[in-house]
């Protein structure tokens, strides 16, 4: 099974994410930001990093890269899609998840391990875990503050489609401690935190975000 | 020769840390006038000639898809001589 992990000018996670998903049993493909190529893959992880330095808002000029058309028309049918911080932040700049991430609320850039519970195990990326469990992987951001309309939060509420939630104190503002969303078919998936670099206690503080690349493949086998 | 003018603002509802920050600082400067602040982001876009009402509602657009996003951002288009 093939996961394109995407490269922007000024991504910085893409040989990590790629690490993850070789360790989790997939083959990892570059995607180039200025391909309009998928290269057959099965699945598309949006690694985190600064894509065009930020520039306008994060994520929104990424979002119209040739690449971007390509794995918007494959997740709205049915491609697993990953964004990981940045990649979260392109994946609500192209209205594949909604909502918006914004300034962390005291402003600081956090980075830091961070404990998370898993509030859904229903996704395509998040079925290796068991609802309630708790994770500790990286975060690392400036603009992770999840906003959103109350309609849209008390849907997000209502519908299951939170992925995972801060647990202690909230560390950016995120509404309702959001730390990732789905879609309502819960094949495109968003988190600020970064599970990408916590596949392995050698390198990361845990290996409690490898779960995010094994289920993409039970999903696929399946 | 014409300027148009796309200024962006946070909505309302959307907490805006960095006015929050300047708003802090301004009394601690002796400035006490300010009730609150809220910072946007203002483009300015040089064309040739004066704009077409075809022409603005280009920018008008080009504005909702790139320049702001309106989930959480509200815009405004005029044209400044």
């Amino acid at each position: 099974m093939k996961v394109g992990v995407v490269t922007f000018p000024g991504t910085l996670d893409d040989r990590d994410a790629a690490r993850a998903a070789t360790y989790a049993g997939t083959t990892a493909i570059s995607l180039w930001h200025n391909d309009a190529d998928l290269k057959g893959v099965d699945a598309v992880i949006l690694p985190g990093g600064f894509s065009y330095g930020d520039y306008l808002r994060c994520g929104a000029i990424s979002r119209f890269a040739p690449v971007m058309e390509k794995i918007i028309d494959a997740a709205n049918g049915g491609m697993p899609l990953l964004g990981i911080c940045n990649g979260f932040q392109v994946l609500c700049e192209a209205h594949l998840l909604p909502g918006a991430l914004t300034r962390n609320h005291e402003l600081h850039f956090l980075c830091r391990d961070q404990k998370l519970e898993i509030t859904n195990n229903q996704t395509t990326w998040t079925s290796s875990y068991k609802v309630g469990q708790e994770i500790v992987i990286p975060l690392k951001n400036g603009e992770g503050s999840f906003q959103c309309d109350d309609a849209t939060l008390a849907a997000l509420e209502g519908e299951g489609r939170i992925i995972a939630r801060y647990v202690g104190e909230n560390p950016n503002g995120s509404r309702n401690k959001i730390a990732g969303i789905t879609n309502e078919r819960g094949n495109v998936v968003g988190l600020m935190p970064h599970p990408e670099h916590a596949i392995d206690p050698l390198t990361g503080p845990t290996a409690d975000g490898l779960g995010f690349f094994t289920s993409v493949l039970i999903a696929m086998v399946k | 020769m014409a300027k148009i003018v796309v200024d962006v603002m946070l909505k309302p509802e959307i907490l805006d840390p960095q006015g929050v920050a300047v708003s802090a600082a301004l009394p601690r400067l002796g400035f006490t006038f300010a009730k609150s602040v809220r910072q946007g982001k203002r483009f300015e876009i040089e064309i040739d000639g004066d704009p077409t009402p075809a022409q603005l509602a280009e920018v008008e657009k080009a504005a909702e898809k790139l320049l702001a996003n309106p989930v959480i951002e509200t815009f405004t288009v005029r044209v400044e001589k």
